[in-house]
């Protein structure tokens, strides 16, 4: 038998002392349990707030888009925003479950699974604006291309409007595969140890009949694998090509070769902020801070500080390049009408929540702090939704024509959508929360016994033992 | 498959586990199969399971989706409808990069998976026979299938003897059916009826 070794060094990934059953335990009750008050109370709002949301949304499909205060001049303005905010969201999700997969850090096995379940709501929210946005809603389906009675008239494979339909919806679909995937093994330990009927039931179809059995978690193994090898570009991909909506354009403000990296840059970070916030409250609420610990909070804390920072960078550069490239229009772009003008708050609220105020987690004491990261977390998605807002309406607002000058406020239908769509994520969540297993319980097993604190204590003995005893002892086994 | 006789024991470690397995397969005996409830890396190997192809598949998968694109869209551009976009080529080849590799991974993902499904043979309503109710929570469970040459008792002592835990007799459907799993279904109640 190879000993498993991870040095004391690093801390514990699993707090307390646990074996694998405790571990089902403290993960899986919390389905078995009737939810609390909070539950029920978050679940009622969620709800209301989705209803509310379908129907701000009739009401613009029934009178026209024209109920938004969308004009010739801002043609985008909330809803490609919240699109976008959206989208960025999800991009934490699978960077934790496929990226830190591919760099085997072991740290992810805790927040994997509610990470990548907000990935999937989260995108469910953000196809709903380019969607309702078309108008004639009705006639959605015309971005798919399919032999058609219209000639046949194809969809234009030129365009980035066509590229985001594919990218989003294949960003979707393999997430979602992904998950359930991973769910699968989980879903028949709730199955195995159901004590009604309409547990074993459920779950028993949801688990597609998993037994454990060791062929199939070697097949587990290689699909999980190549799905992080895929998602990994993809998820570069997804965001790329929604900055290609912009980037690809001839509009001062957009039309930026740096868009690509500056916008995954972006969504990782806004989608870690939204991590951040629905952890701190989900560990409290269903008592897993023992898997979900400080340690992960830091964790993604630096990812935080270090994206945060790349996007301020890319602020600095995009003003230098303003500048720099001697463009009269990019400059008066950025100088005059998004610094400065009257929607120049936006850019300063924007500037103040995503590249100065997060530089506080450069203090190790304010990375393992709960407070300054859940209400960090609420700031940096408020200075990113604004991200989105400076560079749609910023740009937008003061075009090539003075006489086309406009300003922009939203509608209720508009905030009505938004609203809805919080509605619709956090019905999504809420239900996760309670039927699925928010830590991937097989995941937290397989690392219990290199990471978990009481194993890692009977470590120390190697610890203080010489090396070369060490080696001479080991070798033998 | 068939129902078939089964000696079942199950272990709360793997690190007694992996020499069990060593033992029990010099000894001879056919293990069906270890259930266990996360992956324990290298049972695989010790059981003397082959590697699996799934990520061939998925590679294939992949460049038919890259295949598909590309042929779908320079038909399209070229040969069914070319349109005149702003006087831009007909064949932009560039332009065509996002959506390929888009529909790359979309190929290789959900035929991967679909592949996955199918050799593990699941499905919603699928139900497979669970040896011990806690493989998917503590326990490794160990499954040696029963031949004439291999009387249960003889089993049943050496499993003890490598440290298995609980062991029992098992006669039951080895393969999967359509069911439930909070019913006892006909073919698995006929078999346990049989066996009491």
């Amino acid at each position: 038998m190879h000993l498993k070794y991870e040095s004391t060094l690093r801390e514990p990934l699993v707090d307390g002392v646990k074996d694998y059953h405790q571990v089902t335990e403290d993960i899986i009750s919390p389905i078995e349990a009737k939810p609390g008050k909070l539950w029920y109370i978050g679940l009622s709002i969620s709800v209301l707030l989705l209803l509310f949301g379908a129907f701000s949304v009739t009401w613009e499909v029934y009178w026209g888009t024209g109920v938004w205060n969308l004009n010739k001049t801002i043609g985008w303005g909330w809803d490609i925003t919240n699109f976008v905010w959206w989208v960025g969201i999800g991009h934490a999700g699978t960077l934790i479950s496929a990226i830190l997969m591919l760099f085997r850090q072991g740290w992810r096995t805790g927040v994997n699974r509610a990470a990548e379940a907000m990935t999937i709501f989260a995108v469910m929210c953000a196809g709903q604006f380019p969607i309702w946005h078309m108008g004639r809603v009705w006639m959605a389906f015309f971005v798919m291309p399919y032999p058609n009675t219209r000639g046949p008239l194809w969809v234009n494979f030129n365009s980035p409007l066509l590229w985001d339909v594919f990218a989003i919806s294949t960003y979707f679909t393999v997430s979602l595969l992904f998950w359930y995937s991973g769910l699968l093994p989980d879903f028949a330990t709730v199955r195995d140890r159901a004590k009604t009927k309409l547990r074993k039931y459920l779950y028993g179809v949801a688990s597609f009949g998993w037994t454990g059995s060791t062929k199939h978690w070697q097949r587990h193994e290689s699909l999980s694998l190549v799905l992080a090898g895929l998602s990994t570009p993809l998820v570069l991909s997804v965001h790329t090509i929604v900055s290609f909506d912009f980037a690809t354009s001839v509009i001062p403000g957009w039309h930026t070769t740096i868009f690509p990296p500056y916008f995954v840059a972006g969504a990782i970070f806004s989608g870690f902020a939204m991590v951040q916030t629905l952890l701190i409250i989900t560990r409290k609420i269903l008592g897993l801070e023992d898997y979900i610990t400080i340690g992960h909070i830091e964790a993604m804390n630096k990812v935080i500080v270090l994206t945060g920072s790349i996007v301020g960078v890319a602020y600095l550069t995009e003003l230098f390049m303003a500048w720099y490239s001697g463009v009269q229009y990019e400059f008066d772009s950025f100088y005059k009408f998004r610094a400065a003008g009257p929607l120049g708050w936006s850019y300063w609220i924007m500037m103040t929540c995503n590249v100065i105020s997060p530089q506080v987690f450069w203090f190790r004491k304010m990375r393992r702090n709960i407070m300054v990261t859940f209400i960090m977390s609420i700031i940096v998605n408020i200075g990113m939704w604004f991200e989105r807002f400076v560079i749609i309406c910023t740009s937008l607002y003061r075009d090539y024509l003075p006489s086309s000058w406009s300003y922009y406020r939203p509608s209720w239908p508009e905030v009505g959508f938004y609203l809805g769509t919080f509605g619709l994520f956090f019905t999504c969540y809420f239900m996760f929360a309670k039927y699925f297993p928010v830590i991937a319980v097989a995941e937290i097993k397989s690392i219990l016994k290199t990471s978990g604190q009481n194993f890692k204590e009977k470590m120390t003995v190697y610890e203080d033992q010489d090396a070369e005893k060490f080696a001479h002892d080991q070798a033998h086994h | 498959m068939a129902v078939k006789k089964f000696v079942v024991g199950n272990f709360d470690d793997e690190a007694v586990l992996f020499p069990a397995v060593k033992k029990v397969r010099a000894a001879g005996y056919k293990i069906h199969d270890v259930y266990t409830p996360f992956p324990v890396h290298g049972l695989d190997h010790a059981l003397g399971l082959r590697e699996t192809s799934l990520h061939t598949a998925g590679f294939i998968y992949g460049i038919t989706g890259t295949t598909t694109a590309l042929s779908f869209m320079s038909w399209i551009f070229t040969t069914d409808w070319p349109l005149n976009i702003g006087g831009k080529p007909h064949f932009p080849l560039p332009a065509f990069i996002p959506i390929t590799f888009e529909l790359t991974v979309l190929f290789s993902a959900v035929g991967m998976v679909m592949t996955f499904m199918y050799l593990c043979q699941m499905a919603p309503f699928v139900k497979k026979h669970i040896f011990h109710p806690r493989q998917t929570d503590d326990q490794f469970v160990m499954v040696i299938e029963l031949t004439e040459k291999t009387p249960a008792a003889d089993v049943k002592a050496f499993l003890d003897s490598v440290g298995a835990k609980e062991i029992n007799e098992q006669t039951v459907e080895a393969g999967w059916w359509i069911g439930r799993f909070d019913r006892e279904d006909k073919l698995f109640s006929k078999q346990v009826a049989v066996n009491a």
